[in-house]
């Protein structure tokens, strides 16, 4: 593992030092006073394909701000690298911060990486809107009044699937074998299913840790069968769960499998016939809203191919970042901060609009769960999912599912 | 019960060995004969699963696993002839750089040609689901695969060992300038080694796409593997490089049976441990040309 993340990381800076010799001086001799955003995502690696998505959609953003005439008069300018690994993450986004400029800094999907970066961001008091990392560690006990969190945590999804399962009589007396990725996002959700199945009624006979290179599942879908469980549960996360899914139904297990992640990407990179279950999301290219219509075929007009909620996310979170900055009239990070707690309102292209929490600066939203459409009732093979009703229900708190206050680990 | 599911993990490794050993054969192969360790072969690797989908969407499924190879093999022709062929003699970091640069150069272009987001294709149908014989679960389409690379193996072996194609090829790991004393020249072999090397490695990557995703990076997941394989097994030796590959398979079922976090580790441990007692590898023979 050692040699193997080592040449990633090697093959990677290479392409950087490539890309800066023929890509940046552009950003170089550009107008001052541009704006100049410090974003980091996984390219390569078993998130990368998300991370792909993730650069369309804040680059369908900026263009849109910029071509309305930008924030403040000023144009955007995203400064988009790869983050490869919680290390290099922290790294870039230190350089980021120092030498290029930015004025504050955006993105990320991996847990661990989104760790080190909310680092960077503390030590330098600099505003750091985390994107697309959902551990809850991140809000919970490794929170600081810096960073702000996008994404649905761990526990809400599992809230979110967990429910379905109660509802169609799958939790109660059963027994789960779960696979969980062996990171720290993983480990949050292993833990927070454990909490649900344990207020619930469900039995955990088997948890096996998954490294996250890890393509080939079959040593682990023999120890499934040995231990014949009622139903199976992933934990895991961006290819894993691709892998798992494509392998499950290669070899054709009898028991109902189900997850607690899943993103768009892997979900399609599955295949047709393949995903079957109830699994979570933060949003989905079908949903029955008139502005998520609208961004979903401006997004295929552009890039020939429907948003995954990677893309999605990443354009709201710019035009978030906008807002705040129009109504701040500042790039400052002290004045975003406080526009952020104020628990202010903003369009997500969702049916409600969303607002941090001010205590653990955690975007409160609607998650979906779903399940997989039947054979013949896809219109194209990005139509897979069924989507269900949103959580919380329209006329629930948006706060119901979320961890409350008083359970609350996050000190500022 | 317990002996029964080990046994089935060590089945299971031993099929999984047969994929690992389809990509190290050729990598062993090249290094064997040239004296060039070649980077650039996960790359072929990942070539011959994105050529097998193309194919796939105008011919089938079997055309695609026949084709695919081929199409590689063909490439392997001018890599070989327009690259390879000036390294044999340079200092092997020369080669170590050029082979090196090509696989980012081929992962780039893959994914400016097929995008950096995954592709997916299924098996066929009538592949999918498993069988069981007595205790035991076999995936249809693995046994496909261990049928295939049964069969490539069979047919390289004789190759190597029952035609004059292989005599010359044995003598020309051995005593390269005793073959060209004798008035043979080693370069159309050497061709035919790397059409056959990266071929098998493109054979591993159009076999594995319906099973996992077909990625630009998946060249680089599959090369530690491989390497792995070809150093506990040995340079030069056959045989070394079909049970190291078996052995990779089995130790890394065994291991995830018991401490499934250590699974992909497990491999590491076993190179560390050969090399410890054996730093020529299982079964490495003495090649007098890389030692100066």
């Amino acid at each position: 593992m050692t040699s193997f993340n080592r040449r990633t990381v090697l093959k990677t800076s290479a392409a950087f030092a490539g890309a800066s010799a023929i890509g940046f001086p552009a950003i170089v001799h550009a107008q001052a006073e541009k704006i100049k955003i410090g974003h980091l995502t996984p390219l390569t690696g078993f998130l990368g394909a998300l991370g792909a998505y993730a650069q369309l959609g804040i680059r369908m953003a900026q263009e849109e701000i910029n071509a309305a005439g930008g924030v403040m008069g000023r144009q955007l300018d995203i400064m988009s690298e790869d983050s490869v690994n919680p290390a290099t993450a922290a790294t870039k986004a230190q350089r980021m911060l120092d030498r290029d400029g930015a004025a504050f800094l955006m993105g990320e999907i991996n847990s661990a990486s989104a760790l080190t970066i909310m680092q960077v961001a503390a030590r330098n008091k600099r505003f750091y809107l985390q994107i697309g990392a959902r551990s809850d560690a991140l809000r919970g006990k490794d929170c600081n009044r810096y960073t702000f969190h996008v994404d649905i945590p761990s526990h809400v999804m599992v809230y979110a699937v967990g429910e379905a399962l109660v509802r169609d009589n799958m939790m109660k007396g059963k027994k789960f074998y779960t696979l969980t990725a062996d990171y720290i996002f993983g480990h949050d959700l292993a833990a927070a299913a454990k909490t649900f199945f344990d207020a619930n009624g469900g039995t955990v006979v088997g948890d096996e840790l998954v490294a996250t290179d890890v393509t080939e599942f079959s040593p682990y879908l023999l120890k499934i069968r040995q231990a014949k469980p009622d139903v199976v549960c992933s934990n895991l996360a961006g290819n894993q769960v691709t892998n798992l899914i494509k392998q499950y139904a290669e070899f054709g297990l009898p028991y109902p499998i189900v997850g607690f992640n899943l993103n768009t990407a892997d979900a399609w990179a599955a295949g047709e016939g393949n995903l079957s279950g109830t699994w979570p999301t933060v949003w989905y290219h079908t949903l029955d809203v008139p502005s998520s219509k609208t961004f979903v075929a401006n997004f295929i007009k552009k890039y020939g191919k429907p948003p995954e909620n990677h893309a999605w996310i990443e354009y709201i979170s710019l035009k978030m970042m906008a807002q705040a900055m129009t109504e701040t009239k500042s790039t400052d990070t002290e004045k975003l901060i406080a526009y952020f707690e104020s628990e202010a309102q903003f369009d997500i292209l969702k049916a409600r609009k969303g607002y941090f929490r001010k205590w653990d600066h955690q975007l409160m939203q609607e998650a979906y769960p779903f399940t997989v459409k039947l054979k013949g009732k896809a219109k194209d093979q990005w139509d897979q999912l069924e989507l269900g009703g949103a959580v919380p229900a329209a006329n629930e708190s948006l706060e119901v599912l979320s961890v409350k206050k008083e359970q609350n680990t996050c000190v500022m | 019960m317990q002996f029964t599911f080990l046994l089935e993990q060590v089945v299971n490794g031993l099929v999984l060995g047969g994929y690992y050993l389809l990509i190290a054969l050729g990598l062993s192969l090249i290094f064997s004969v040239g004296g060039v360790v070649n980077l650039a072969h996960g790359a072929f690797y990942a070539l011959g699963a994105y050529i097998s989908i193309e194919i796939r969407k105008y011919l089938g499924f079997g055309p695609a696993i026949v084709l695919s190879p081929l199409a590689v093999a063909m490439l392997g022709i001018l890599f070989e002839r327009f690259l390879l062929r000036r390294f044999y003699a340079a200092d092997p970091i020369l080669s170590l750089l050029v082979t090196f640069g090509l696989a980012m150069i081929a992962e780039q272009l893959i994914r400016i040609v097929w995008g950096a987001s995954p592709l997916s294709v299924n098996m066929p149908a009538v592949l999918k689901g498993s069988v069981i014989f007595g205790d035991f679960l076999f995936s249809r389409y693995r046994l496909l695969l261990l049928a295939v690379v049964v069969g490539v193996l069979v047919s390289i072996w004789l190759l190597l060992h029952k035609a004059s194609f292989g005599r010359v090829i044995r003598a020309g790991i051995q005593k390269p300038d005793m073959v060209a004393a004798l008035g043979i020249r080693l370069q159309p072999y050497m061709t035919a080694i790397v059409m056959l090397g990266v071929g098998m490695a493109a054979l591993g990557g159009a076999l594995f796409a319906p099973i996992t995703i077909v990625h630009p990076a998946m060249g680089a997941e599959v090369i530690t593997v491989a390497f792995v394989v070809v150093v506990i097994g040995g340079l030069g030796s056959f045989w070394g490089v079909v049970i190291s590959a078996l052995l990779v398979g089995v130790v890394r079922g065994i291991t995830i049976n018991f401490v499934p976090a250590a699974g992909e580790a497990s491999m590491y441990v076993l190179m560390f441990m050969v090399l410890l007692f054996r730093p020529r590898g299982l079964l490495g023979e003495r090649i007098e040309k890389f030692e100066t």
